[in-house]
């Protein structure tokens, strides 16, 4: 059985469970400048560099996969949210990109490889790819709202380097993330396609769009089902949302896609909303009481956590939903589903 | 249609029946959007999109197929300014070329679920494939053209045919088939072509076909086609449309490229323009046609009366037939006529100027307000002036005799083509209709310096001065004459025009030299507009108060622009185009210098390319189909009739000589330059705007092999006009001066065609199985270019002396240059020839300060001349 096959055989059966925030965990690890760096001897200073981890501290890494894996997660995803050339630049890091997406994909492949062991039950890595801190929509410069800071083809380059390592390292399927450009995603399929070709076999792609506020729209302007006509295409095996805010706000989005989409439907909100201090502190049961009416709403086939979330709350997650039924695929009629910043179809 | 199954999931998204895509934004289909996007001014095509959104275009259709135009660039530029514009943006965009790479680049930029229009299997199954695959990666739906290997697709069994094998190779490589959309191609109806006929039927028929045969696809069409015969006639074409979607919409069409507000109510049709249509569009008498032509006569004013009247005229009474032969340009009777009026005017004791003061001027009234309202147009106007001028001619020794003043003039202007510059077409045009309209023209001709033109108007108290101009150095040459009036302490309005004037040159450069008025005028039909109010005490103020502010708003919006923005002359370098060199033709079979002492102009005459010589009368549209134009056909029909009686005459009498030059020289290329092996050196310019893409940045010398190469040049010209001239201007025919000239300057431009085409197939000889149609000709479907200094590709006129030096012009083809560089005599052609078969035209545009210093020193030029010779490539 493919990779396709054998997760939407283990998704038919019940709801899986992602994992939770990487950020929020590496954060309480209260690491210094020294950890970060390591003995790579690049020129910029890497606090804050999450993802070089894999480089210069594996062990941390896999000790938040490991404790996701076991807190239920049946997808684990890379920490490499940032490991593209673009935004690595900032670090000067952008020569290490291949080394950050390979080690990464290993680590999480390891640790997933020997949760599945253990249990019996398969487990999946998804190569986590951010939208980079570029858009292609959008002009930086007011003055001139033609202006673009990068092309497509630079982009879907950018991607495709990315890809082509995690998937080198052992991820099952490519993750776009926090979409807040839908075009950005049109590259990163478009690369992924590419690579597709290049290896010469299937890659599933899961996608997960990221709203700018309550408006529903994410920062290139799209509605919810525009987004999901513009990417369509991808035949994603998931297609999703996350970060934003937290489930409360986002349960109508949620709710919208899982009654238009034939792809299975992935959700990972933030835990809540953050405090006046800037930090989530949304308890794990808050959140998984929400997420629990995505369930037995029948919204959601795949549940996690983005900014704020820990082990501990996919595991009051994995609790509250276990046993209740997966969302069922609907329908869709073949219709020519077209979009601008809005959905627009044609009758068939 | 099946009924969309409600329960499926389109919540938000509104469901459409039939789609109205918006054809506003296309360049082939709006001159005004070609205009805007020519100009570059964006802001405003932008607001094109938006005005459709606004008027309920539910998909935006975006096409910048256009010759002069960098598509790709275009497409690029105006897909990213839409996706600043939400309520723009909010709608679908359909990406509209016949060039994949323009389609790709448009890709490239849509974020939302775009439609590609269109692919087909044109070019075989492994391209069509290879398309509809990147349509998929891509994310996009697709127009396929009923086109095949074999052709487009006319009857219904070729259209079913080829969409169906088109839907089978789709939806075999698992291309979804509801993003398939099938054009099966709607050509025009009622063109008097028996085969043609049953076109709209053979649409509907196929439409059903397709829908049936092909599940969940959808078909669509471009309306504008099917009524292309009736082009002017809105009513008749409306109602076409109208009637043809009654019946294809329920037969499946589902979309269209159509004007939203060109459609008319099927119901609401007049019965018997419906039943007229309905019979074409059906297919259903053999008279259809000949029955919808005579009925949309009546729709559009009354041509039967004119053949009635045509018998009639010498019947009536002579003020009537002096307005008649002036408003039909027919000047077989005007001295008789004239000479009667005279009499009548006479034997009741009025004086002769009231013959011109009454019926003529009254005739030449009716002349002005038809081609003021557009119901006139140029070629007729100049007839019209000529039969003015011949019953003036015959006056004027009565009225000298009567010594009274000179007839009531409307006001006195001066025209003059500017010092360097030989070209007066366009102003011996706009003389000709301020002179209709009673104005008192002063020509002092070609090559005027400002001295003369300050003089003239001094010394006859002019009202107004108008300048002209063709070529580049002579927007300079109109900044002198403006300084120049400014030092004379003059007042007078001047007006600036020309094909390379513009609105915007003369607000940054000119307006600001002069402190009296300073008028832009487009073209001859602006002239009297412009000169009316410029000359009317209630009206001037207003209407220089409202052109300075016009003016000023160019200053100020040019003030905040920085224009696009440049590559550092070394980066622009670094990506130049990269020829493969391995692909360079070989050396000329017959190098050295070639001379043609006088090409056969009846040979010449095959080549021609008329659509320019339309134009230049002011009749757009493209030839041949400007012949059955509804609007202006009849004006250019009668004009094209006009010009094959004076080339009968031109050949059989041998008026016209046609000379040329050619010849090839060993070469390199040095970074920019080109270098001649005998050390002559050919310095380029580079393009240095930065693309939004990888596109290089264009040198001429890109062309030619650093490793050794060869370049080519030529000059052609047409002597022999002035005794031509002449005669006509003894007779006061500016219609035949006018016509002659621009003849001349299509001869010239043919025999720089045919040249060319003489050295691809034998003098250099890379192309020596070279066989073309006329029409692929025109198209430049050949492999080599021949770009010209002054044209986009290479700016500098002052490469003509050094071109004329290889070719020892003077002597070889009889062919000098004034001090702008303009050739003499005035129909002339020259040029370099690049073979090298990725050589293409493109324009060098904006060049930086680095650049015009670096150039200034290549052509051993002070930076101030280059600056000179530059400026437009410069601001």
């Amino acid at each position: 059985m493919s990779i396709r096959e054998t997760l939407l055989a283990q998704a038919a059966k019940r709801i899986l469970l992602f994992d939770g925030a990487f950020g929020t965990m590496i954060q309480q690890e209260k690491l210094g400048e020294a950890d970060f760096a390591g003995d790579l001897g690049l020129s910029a200073s890497q606090a804050g560099n999450n993802d070089i981890l894999a480089l210069t501290r594996p062990d941390i890494i896999r000790t938040i996969t490991t404790a996701y894996l076991d807190a239920g997660s049946d997808i684990v995803s890379t920490n490499t949210f940032s490991a593209n050339r673009i935004s690595q630049a900032d670090y000067a890091a952008q020569d290490m990109v291949q080394q950050i997406n390979l080690a990464s994909a290993r680590i999480a492949r390891q640790a997933a490889d020997e949760a599945e062991e253990k249990d019996g039950n398969p487990r999946f890595v998804a190569g986590a790819i951010g939208p980079t801190n570029k858009t292609l929509t959008l002009s930086p410069n007011v003055e001139d709202p033609g202006y673009r800071e990068i092309g497509f083809d630079f982009l879907a380059d950018v991607y495709r380097d990315q890809a082509a390592a995690l998937i080198e390292g052992g991820a099952d399927l490519i993750l776009v993330e926090t979409i807040f450009d839908t075009l950005n995603a049109k590259a990163a399929i478009f690369a992924v396609r590419a690579l597709e070709r290049e290896l010469g076999r299937e890659i599933p792609i899961a996608l997960s769009m990221t709203l700018t506020d309550l408006s529903g729209r994410n920062l290139s302007g799209h509605t919810v089902e525009a987004f999901w006509y513009s990417v369509r295409h991808a035949k994603p095996l998931a297609v999703g949302l996350n970060c934003s805010f937290g489930a409360e706000q986002l349960r109508p989005y949620v709710q919208e896609l899982g009654k238009i989409s034939e792809s299975l439907v992935l959700a990972y909100p933030n835990a809540g909303l953050p405090n006046e201090l800037g930090e989530y502190d949304e308890p794990p049961e808050t959140t998984a009481q929400k997420l629990s009416g995505w369930a037995t709403g029948g919204h959601a086939n795949i549940l996690g956590g983005c900014c704020g979330s820990t082990p501990e709350h996919i595991a009051a997650i994995a609790d509250a939903v276990r046993g209740v039924a997966p969302r069922t695929i609907p329908d869709v009629q073949p219709a020519t589903r077209l979009a601008g910043l809005e959905p627009f179809t044609v009758a068939a | 249609m099946s009924n969309l199954d409600q329960d499926t999931a389109t919540i938000g998204a509104p469901t459409a029946r039939f789609v109205n895509i918006g054809e506003r934004t296309n360049v082939t289909g709006s001159a005004r959007f070609k205009k805007l996007i020519l100009e570059g001014d964006y802001p405003a095509a932008v607001e094109v999109a938006r005005q459709q959104v606004e008027n309920g275009a539910q998909i935006i259709d975006v096409n910048m197929d256009e010759g002069l135009l960098d598509s790709e660039e275009a497409m690029t530029t105006f897909l990213r300014l839409l996706a600043a514009e939400p309520d723009i943006a909010r709608v679908p965009t359909m990406i509209d070329s016949s060039k994949w790479d323009v389609i790709e680049a448009g890709l490239k930029c849509v974020s939302g679920k775009p439609i590609v229009n269109s692919i087909s299997l044109k070019e075989g199954e492994e391209q069509f494939l290879e398309q509809a695959t990147k349509c998929m990666d891509y994310g996009a739906s697709v127009v396929v053209m009923a086109f095949d290997e074999t052709g487009q697709a006319d009857t219904k069994e070729r259209k079913v045919e080829i969409c169906s094998r088109a839907y089978r190779i789709l939806t075999e490589a698992g291309f979804p088939a509801e993003d398939i959309i099938f054009d099966p191609n709607i050509f025009a109806v009622a063109t008097g072509m028996e085969e043609h006929d049953r076109y709209a039927l053979d649409f509907i028929e196929a439409v059903a076909e397709i829908r049936e045969a092909c599940p969940h696809v959808h078909c669509s069409g471009g309306l504008s086609n099917l009524s292309f015969s009736f082009r002017g006639n809105e009513t008749v074409r409306r109602a076409m449309h109208s009637v043809f979607l009654f019946h294809a919409i329920p037969a499946g069409l589902d979309m269209a490229i159509v004007n939203a507000g060109q459609l008319d109510v099927y119901d609401m049709l007049d019965p018997q323009l419906r039943e007229a249509c309905e019979d074409v569009i059906l297919c259903r008498r053999p008279d259809a046609t000949e029955r919808l032509i005579a009925l949309a006569e009546s729709y559009r004013g009354k041509s039967r009366e004119d053949e009635k009247q045509e018998a009639e005229w010498r019947g009536w009474p002579v003020t009537r037939r002096l307005e008649h032969a002036l408003v039909k340009g027919i000047d077989t009777h005007v001295v008789a006529d004239t000479e009667e009026a005279r009499l009548e005017i006479a034997a009741r004791e009025g004086r002769t100027i009231e013959v011109i003061e009454g019926p003529l001027m009254d005739g030449m009234n009716v002349v002005g307000d038809l081609f003021g309202s557009g119901k006139m147009f140029l070629p007729q106007v100049v007839k019209s002036a000529r039969v003015m001028k011949k019953a003036v001619a015959h006056l004027i020794p009565f009225i000298e005799e009567e010594k009274t003043a000179n007839s009531r003039s409307a006001g006195k202007i001066v025209m003059a083509t500017v010092k360097g510059d030989v070209h007066d077409i366009g102003k011996n045009i706009v003389g000709v209709v301020l002179q209709c309209n009673g104005y008192e023209v002063i020509d002092l001709g070609v090559m005027t310096p400002w001295t003369k033109i300050i003089e003239t108007a001094k010394a006859e108290g002019a009202d107004i001065i108008g300048l002209s101009g063709l070529i580049t150095p002579s927007l300079d040459e109109m900044v002198t004459v403006a300084q120049e009036m400014q030092r004379a302490e003059m007042d007078l309005p001047l007006l600036i025009g020309g094909a390379t004037t513009s609105k915007v040159h003369t607000a940054l450069r000119i307006d600001p030299a002069y402190d009296g008025p300073v008028i832009h005028v487009l073209d001859a039909s602006r002239a009297v507009g412009v000169a009316s109010n410029l000359l009317s005490d209630t009206q001037k103020d207003a209407f220089v108060e409202k052109t300075a502010a016009e003016h000023e708003k160019v200053r100020v919006s040019r003030a905040g622009k920085t224009g696009s923005a440049l590559h550092p002359l070394a980066d622009a370098r670094a990506n130049r185009f990269m020829a493969d060199f391995s692909q360079k033709p070989a050396a000329p079979a017959k190098p050295g210098v070639h001379v043609f002492d006088a090409w056969d102009l009846a040979d010449l005459r095959e080549t021609i390319d008329w659509t320019p010589f339309f134009s230049a009368w002011e009749l757009a549209g493209t030839y041949p189909a400007i012949l059955q134009d509804p609007v202006v056909g009849e004006s250019a029909r009668s004009l094209f009739a006009d010009a094959q009686d004076m080339l009968d005459r031109i050949i059989d009498e041998n008026w016209l000589t046609a000379r040329a030059v050619c010849g090839f020289w060993p070469c390199k290329a040095v970074e920019d330059d080109v270098v001649l092996d005998d050390d002559t050196l050919l310095p380029f310019l580079r393009q240095q705007v930065k693309k939004s893409r990888d596109r290089a940045n264009f040198c001429l010398s890109d062309f030619i092999d650093p490793q050794g190469d060869w370049i080519g040049g030529f000059a052609v010209g047409i002597h022999g006009i002035e005794r031509h001239l002449a005669r006509f201007a003894m007779d006061t025919d500016d219609y035949s001066d006018i016509l002659l000239k621009a003849l001349a300057d299509r001869f010239a431009e043919a025999l720089a065609e045919r040249v060319h085409q003489h050295v691809r197939t034998d003098l250099w000889g890379y192309a020596p199985q070279e066989a073309l149609s006329n029409e692929d000709l025109i198209r430049e479907n050949y492999k080599g270019i021949r770009p010209a200094p002054g044209y986009p590709a290479c700016p500098d006129h002052t490469l003509k002396p050094v071109l004329f030096d290889l070719l020892d012009a003077n002597a070889n083809a009889g062919l000098t240059l004034t001090e702008s560089q303009a050739m003499l005599p005035t129909a002339a052609v020259s040029g370099f020839y690049f073979g090298h078969p990725d050589s293409q035209y493109f324009g060098v545009a904006r060049i930086g300060e680095d650049q015009l210093a670096d150039y200034a020193a290549r052509r051993s030029m002070d930076v101030e001349t280059a600056e000179r010779w530059l400026r437009p490539n410069l601001h």
